[in-house]
């Protein structure tokens, strides 16, 4: 009986809690504040410290760098600094910074902050694993690695208050957009050092009370695992243009309880979606689900050193057995663009080079004349992945692949995220499952796998592919040359097939119809200056479709 | 007593130290580091990183400068989070556990203790078998099943209560509280009903019967006292394993209490967070043991004499 009253008791408080006021959504839109589904706990708020979306999402609403971006069109536009002009050879940028630029506490932000942060960017003793975005500036990859100790070496010239003269470390295009990444915002230097040594990791001054940015919006609340808070900067110099008075964002791991909670109108965005939600989300009459390329790349590598697949004809005989368009149709739900270039599809003014598509036949005639017929003497190799339930359906269709086209046996294992980085820095593996996200510019994906790349796990080691990127692209400062020349590099890389490209990435994320300003497009990148909520907006309600 | 309580304070010592010592060592042996990513950290910053956290030092080193700042009450930054101390980790995340405990703790003390009792009134009769059938399976089943069971039937299909949270919508707290509770709970319909069997024989109950009392007298106010008992001797190591034992709670309702904090510190390689964590239970749980058998001692009026001739 006391069972009976109990359960009676969570249904009568469970009805009271549910009816109980407007959601979030609803007053959320009334009072211009967005409660935005942001993934982890951000691990910190310093531009120089952080990586990753989450944090990423919430430093974009703090810090401004000195360019700014267009979430529709991408196009660079007015950040910190109000106009820029290159020099004749492209060698050097002037930036002319706004002078109405202030940072949070009403402090002018003059062109010393940003050589002052710049230089603490890349300071080795920050440890800040996103430095490179900093690397378009003359002497920045000698300061960080060491190599050069002297922080003035920098190609950073002060010439007034306002005005900041950037020489490049090559005459490259597409510098500008590396220079619009929250990694290479200013920070307030007087803030930072009342708190401990510039390059503190371990310091105190993100913390609500102490903060200090220069973005559209500052640090109100933040309770860990909770919720950040963050109200609009009324010092920012773009204010009347900022049309929400907040953002709150909530970590939410699971994206099956993000859902639930962007259907039970607590939240007005998500960052992502499962996939097994994607096919229903595309039939509600109200369309809530925003889905759109981006530009990463899905791939599995291989281990070039190890038997068999030191052969190329049995890294491409793999290669060729594998039917990208089923895979994404079916398994991927229709959520992944099939691609056999590493270089994501859609890169703008970018044309790929040809590659080798789904050819069980001419796999089977390469795996032959390899020495093993009809897959007959294939020594026994494992497919690695990190544990997600992504990873393992891709690897275990792939693997069905394998057998069905080339009759060879491929073991699948899972490891847990951290093990599996270990097992890839020490080369244990002899095919393992990667991915790489970047931007609407090739480098982001080929330089880093020259020989000498730090990010290179593959042992892809070309000379000509080297020449390509470190020598004949630098020595060029026109984007379309630059562009073929990328091109022919990713030529020479499926040539070798180092790896193996499966898909490009898409973006799939859910938006209350009541805001705007928050497209799917190729970076993945959010500007919460452009997000605007319309006030008498109701929630977004779920419609229950007949099977 | 005081003897009794210094000895086993004492003992707890060398314990915690051991604690201290595995685990900062264990930690170290798991591969991959709190450094670790995708993005392959250059061996320039990642020395850079290793310095600002001591790990540039030798391990011996390491261990000692940890204890001595751990002497201070100091668990030292958090990897995972620059900027954030453990303790502050700890700080923040312990309220939340401590109240979900505390709740779980009295949904087990009430349902618990009653079907106990209803059981005994009647043994091994159907209200006997029923509730400790139930009391059998609330016993096996893990919170990991029982927890999305509860959510698929009251928050999906009947969407009587949030699916998940802390404190964000009223309700939200009920079923992660029934869910790590109701293990508890079984605990204590069994061990009540076998503590009010033990009662209702007993000469004094036949006689408070002889008296003509009421059934309900006899029950609440003579039999009950001494048959809660155990079960207020089992709460204290209950309660510390409530706290310790969260973690898969927290994480399936996505509450942020110290429980998701550590399993988070194990995937992150977070080692001052694991250390932080592990040495502050094991020293919850180490108290718990030592005021529950204080209390037991204290309620034990054989052990109390027996102590008391000693000192």
């Amino acid at each position: 009986m006391n069972l009976r009253t109990s359960l009676v008791l969570i249904a009568l408080t469970g009805l009271i809690g549910c009816s109980a006021g407007e959601s979030n959504v609803e007053r959320g839109n009334r009072e211009g504040i967005l409660y935005f589904g942001n993934g982890t706990e951000p691990q910190s708020a310093d531009p120089h410290v952080l990586s990753g979306s989450p944090e990423v999402n919430l430093a974009v609403a703090l810090f401004e760098p000195i360019l700014g971006r267009n979430p529709y069109t991408l196009a660079i536009e007015p950040g910190v600094a109000e106009r820029w002009e290159f020099n004749e050879d492209r060698t050097a940028v002037t930036f002319y910074l706004n002078p109405e630029a202030r940072w949070s506490n009403g402090d002018p932000l003059t062109a010393e902050d940003f050589r002052w942060s710049w230089q603490r960017a890349l300071n080795p003793a920050m440890g800040n694993t996103m430095a490179n975005s900093l690397f378009v500036i003359r002497g920045a990859e000698d300061y960080h690695y060491g190599r050069n100790p002297d922080p003035d070496a920098l190609g950073l010239h002060v010439i007034d208050q306002h005005t900041l003269r950037v020489e490049l470390s090559y005459p490259n295009p597409f510098a500008l957009i590396r220079l619009t990444y929250i990694y290479t915002a200013p920070v307030h230097r007087a803030t930072i050092e009342a708190h401990g040594k510039s390059t503190d990791r371990y310091s105190a001054w993100t913390k609500p009370g102490n903060f200090v940015g220069n973005g559209p919006f500052t640090i109100d609340d933040w309770k860990m695992q909770r919720f950040v808070i963050v109200r609009k900067n009324p010092y920012y110099w773009d204010r009347d243009n900022v049309a929400l008075n907040g953002i709150v964002f909530r970590p939410i791991e699971s994206s099956n309880t993000e859902e639930k909670m962007f259907r039970s109108g607590q939240l007005h965005a998500t960052t992502t979606i499962a996939n097994t939600k994607i096919p229903i989300y595309r039939q509600q009459p109200e369309p809530a689900l925003t889905e759109g390329p981006f530009m990463g790349s899905y791939y599995y590598m291989f281990n070039t050193r190890r038997p068999p697949l030191d052969s190329l004809p049995v890294r491409r005989a793999l290669a060729l057995a594998v039917d990208r368009e089923t895979l994404a149709n079916t398994v991927l739900a229709g959520t992944a663009i099939p691609s056999a270039n590493y270089v994501p599809v859609g890169m703008p003014d970018y044309t790929h080079p040809a590659v080798l598509g789904f050819n069980p036949e001419e796999a089977r005639r390469l795996l032959a004349g390899a020495g093993y017929p009809n897959g007959e003497g294939f020594p026994d190799i494992t497919l690695i992945y990190n544990t997600l339930e992504n990873h393992r359906s891709v690897a275990v269709a792939i693997q069905q692949m394998w057998k069905t086209h080339l009759n060879l046996d491929i073991e699948i294992a899972n490891q847990e995220w951290m093990v599996y980085l270990d097992t890839l820095e020490n080369r244990d593996y002899d095919i393992a499952r990667m991915g790489w996200t970047g931007d609407i510019y090739p480098g982001v994906f080929l330089d880093r796998l020259v020989t000498t790349g730090t990010s290179n796990r593959l042992g892809f080691a070309n000379a000509e592919y080297d020449d390509i990127i470190l020598n004949q692209i630098r020595a060029t400062g026109d984007a379309e040359v630059q562009m073929a020349l990328y091109a022919e590099a990713e030529r020479v890389l499926l040539d070798e097939m180092p790896l193996l490209p499966i898909y490009t990435y898409t973006n799939k994320f859910l938006a209350q119809p009541s805001m705007e300003g928050m497209p799917s497009n190729l970076s993945s990148m959010i500007n919460w200056k452009y997000i605007k909520l319309d006030p008498d907006a109701p929630a977004w309600k779920w419609t229950s479709l007949d099977p | 007593m005081w003897r009794f309580i210094s000895g086993r304070l004492l003992q707890a010592i060398p314990v915690i130290l051991a604690v201290i010592t595995v685990t900062f060592f264990l930690v170290r042996v798991a591969p991959g580091g709190p450094f670790d990513s995708e993005k392959a950290v250059i061996p320039e910053v990642k020395a850079a990183l290793e310095k600002q956290y001591r790990l540039d030092l030798p391990l011996v080193q390491q261990y000692t400068a940890y204890l001595g700042d751990l002497a201070q009450g100091d668990f030292g930054p958090s990897f995972k989070y620059p900027g954030r101390s453990v303790n502050e980790l700890i700080g923040a995340g312990l309220p939340v556990t401590a109240e979900l405990g505390l709740y779980a703790l009295l949904f087990a003390m009430l349902v618990g203790s009653l079907s106990g009792i209803i059981a005994s009134l009647r043994p091994n009769t159907m209200q006997d078998y029923v509730p400790m059938t139930l009391a059998m399976i609330g016993i096996c089943m893990p919170t990991f099943l029982l927890g999305p069971l509860l959510v698929l039937l009251f928050g999906i299909e009947l969407e009587w209560l949030p699916v998940s949270g802390w404190g964000d919508i009223p309700g939200d707290k009920l079923l992660p509280s029934i869910t790590l509770g109701s293990g508890l709970a079984a605990y204590i319909a069994r061990l009540s009903r076998a503590g009010m069997l033990e009662v209702l024989s007993q000469d004094y109950i036949r006689t408070a019967r002889a008296k003509g009392l009421p059934e309900w007298q006899v029950v609440g106010k003579h039999a009950l006292r001494g048959a809660l008992l155990p079960v207020i001797t089992f709460l204290g190591p209950a309660f510390a394993g409530l706290l310790s034992g969260s973690f898969v709670v927290e994480t399936i309702f996505q509450i942020p209490g110290l429980g998701r904090f550590y399993v988070q510190a194990a995937f992150n390689r977070d080692y001052t967070m694991i250390l932080g964590t592990t040495v502050f239970l094991s020293t919850l749980i180490v108290f718990f043991n030592l005021v529950s058998d204080v209390l037991a001692a204290w309620l034990n009026p054989r052990l109390r004499t027996q102590y008391a001739s000693k000192s």
